[in-house]
């Protein structure tokens, strides 16, 4: 019971750095700079969940804003149409509180998560069949079905989008705590995965899908887990994404988002959890901090001249499968108890 | 059939449309036998192998490995029970080191759920350690131990053969098939294959099947050879008698007559 103790205890100490750190951000920082760190959090771990899929198990997809969206909206939904429901029965669940908001999450969290990941395991399981391009164009076209599909749904808004999901903004602080405690969790994932003999066997089907099918490896599960998975954390930084914005819109999770996603993990280096890690906090913090009109205009034109030149120059990306210098440092010290659960 | 038989292959035909690649072929094979698969290219050879491992599934006829039928199971699963392959072309996790590429294959008796490999569970650890240190010997084995942390696409051609067997060998196989282990060897990697193939085969107690285009090889180290042409077994027996069966030399060994 030592180890669960340990694990416990490396849990606890996050959870109080981040709530420092929350605390010190949210009466130093202007509000501004507050909102671009919480889209750099959420497409940090946008990009880390999809390295999971396309680096890590070498299956290309990129239909991720479809799993964004249904966390999001399930998200919302509790919010906005189940809790105010339940919330007389069980008075607990009013806003406004820091345990009411914090549960509140907590409960549209899990929700949206499960939601998504059962979406991915709908998407995955007919769609993982097929490789390389014919997959990444599945995956495009169901992130685009499941887009029109909250188009059309009236309950959540349609086009007018589903807002406001007000209670929580004012209240800055709460989203911004579980954004990066997501952050941490889903980077904490992929790097125990990593480091588990186990988790080998994501590596050898995005290495030779035969001969880990020969070497005894389950590659058609080994497929669906990582796609459920990163589906998964796709859905819980949805949720949390809803209930930091005024209100959202199927806009918000158009193909431009998957492609946006799919970017940070090709460049980062598909496979390097800090590759996409590093890459998804640079491409969001980037446009916004450099925020002159040209780069707001032309950002989807560098993207993707970045992505040709990339392609052409390096197509392993920046990192390429490695891990960066600073992560593997931190590990080093982590063993004596700092970082990830 | 043979009563001991490890494997045996009852009539089995595949079509891939109109065309047999392999028919009406039986194939018996015993505990601890070394056996040949012989035939000119597009025989049908590398098809029956894979029909054995699971990559397709027989048109006709039955494929049963310890006394189990195979037909319909999946690669894995046929790999679990105990009958491990090589490639023709090698097909290494090239961008693994060798100790990852082995260990991938030690995984398979020693499995974790996510569950223990998110939380590093007391029971992960075990496993990890065990894995690692199972690889680690099972290289040492086989004199790959220097070459542990080598990327698998750097290591020159004969250790990456020797490496794709460790990787088999890593699956705690009864029956190791061997798909053109000597192509592109020069003779002295043949040669010290050769004593590669007896030396595992005595370790492991292992039951061999091996596919070779190497008449050298082949008539060497095989007690038994099964000749294949067109899809169809032409002959079977000592190396000694398929030397002079008039059908081979006619197929294959032409002018290689004495």
């Amino acid at each position: 019971m030592r180890w669960l103790l340990g694990r416990i205890g490396v849990v606890v100490l996050t959870c109080a750095i981040l709530l420092v750190a929350n605390r010190l951000i949210i009466d130093n920082i202007k509000e501004y700079y507050v909102s671009v760190l919480v889209l750099c959090g959420l497409y940090a771990t946008l990009a880390v969940s999809l390295n999971l899929i396309n680096g890590i198990t070498g299956q290309f997809s990129i239909g991720h804003a479809g799993f964004y969206a249904v966390g999001a909206y399930v998200g919302g939904a509790w919010t906005m149409l189940i809790r105010p429901l339940v919330v007389k029965s069980l008075p607990i669940l009013q806003t406004g509180t820091q345990i009411g908001d914090h549960l509140n999450l907590f409960i549209a969290l899990v929700l949206g998560t499960v939601c998504a990941g059962l979406t991915g395991l709908l998407v995955g399981l007919p769609s993982l069949r097929l490789r390389g391009d014919y997959l990444a164009i599945v995956t495009l076209g169901f992130g685009e079905v499941i887009r029109i599909v909250i188009l059309n749904m009236d309950v959540v808004g349609g086009p007018r989008g589903f807002t406001p999901i007000t209670e929580l903004v004012n209240n800055h602080g709460i989203p911004l705590v579980w954004i990066f405690g997501l952050l941490v969790v889903v980077v904490a994932f992929s790097r125990n995965l990593l480091k588990s003999a186990q988790g080998l066997k994501f590596l050898a089907v995005r290495e030779d899908e035969i001969a880990a099918d020969a070497m005894g490896v389950n590659t058609t599960r080994v497929k669906v887990t990582a796609f459920v998975i990163g589906s998964a954390f796709a859905g819980a930084a949805g949720v949390l994404y809803a209930h930091c914005q005024t209100g959202i819109t199927p806009d918000s999770f158009d193909m431009n988002t998957s492609i946006i996603i799919t970017t940070m993990v090709v460049l980062g280096g598909t496979g390097s959890i800090s590759g996409s890690l590093l890459a998804g906090i640079a491409l969001t913090a980037l446009p916004e901090l450099l925020r002159n009109d040209f780069i707001k205009e032309y950002r989807m034109v560098i993207f993707s001249t970045l992505l040709v030149v990339f392609m052409l120059t390096r197509p392993q990306g920046i990192f390429g499968h490695r891990e960066i210098a600073l992560p593997r440092f931190l590990r080093r010290l982590g063993r004596k108890g700092e970082p990830n659960p | 059939m043979s009563q001991t038989g490890l494997l045996s292959i009852d009539s089995v035909t595949m079509r891939f449309g109109g065309l047999a690649a392999v028919s009406e072929v039986s194939v018996h094979v015993d505990k601890g036998e070394l056996i040949g698969l012989i035939g000119p290219n597009g025989a049908g050879k590398t098809t029956l192998f894979n029909l054995m491992t699971g990559v397709y599934t027989p048109s006709e006829g039955f494929v049963s490995f310890d006394g189990n039928s195979l037909n319909g199971r999946k690669p894995f699963e046929i790999v679990g029970s105990g009958m491990a392959r090589t490639f023709q072309n090698i097909r290494l996790f090239k961008a693994l080191t060798a100790l990852e590429n082995v260990k991938i294959a030690a995984n398979i008796h020693r499995q974790a759920s996510l569950f223990d490999v998110v939380l590093r569970t007391p029971r992960l650890l075990k496993l990890d350690a065990e894995i690692d240190a199972f690889s680690r010997d099972l290289l040492a084995q086989l004199d790959l131990a220097d070459v542990a942390d080598v990327r698998a696409s750097d290591l020159p051609y004969g250790l990456q053969r020797r490496l794709e067997i460790a990787r088999a060998l890593a699956t705690e196989p009864q029956l190791l098939l061997l798909d053109e282990p000597a192509a592109g060897m020069n003779p002295q990697e043949k040669a010290q294959l050769m004593g590669l193939i007896r030396q595992i085969r005595e370790r492991f107690s292992l039951t061999i099947l091996l596919i070779e285009h190497d008449m050298k090889l082949v008539m060497g180290i095989c007690e038994r050879i099964y000749v294949l042409e067109y899809g169809k077994l032409i002959a079977e027996g000592k190396p000694e008698e398929i030397q002079k069966n008039p059908k081979v030399i006619a197929a294959y060994l032409g002018e290689e007559t004495e």
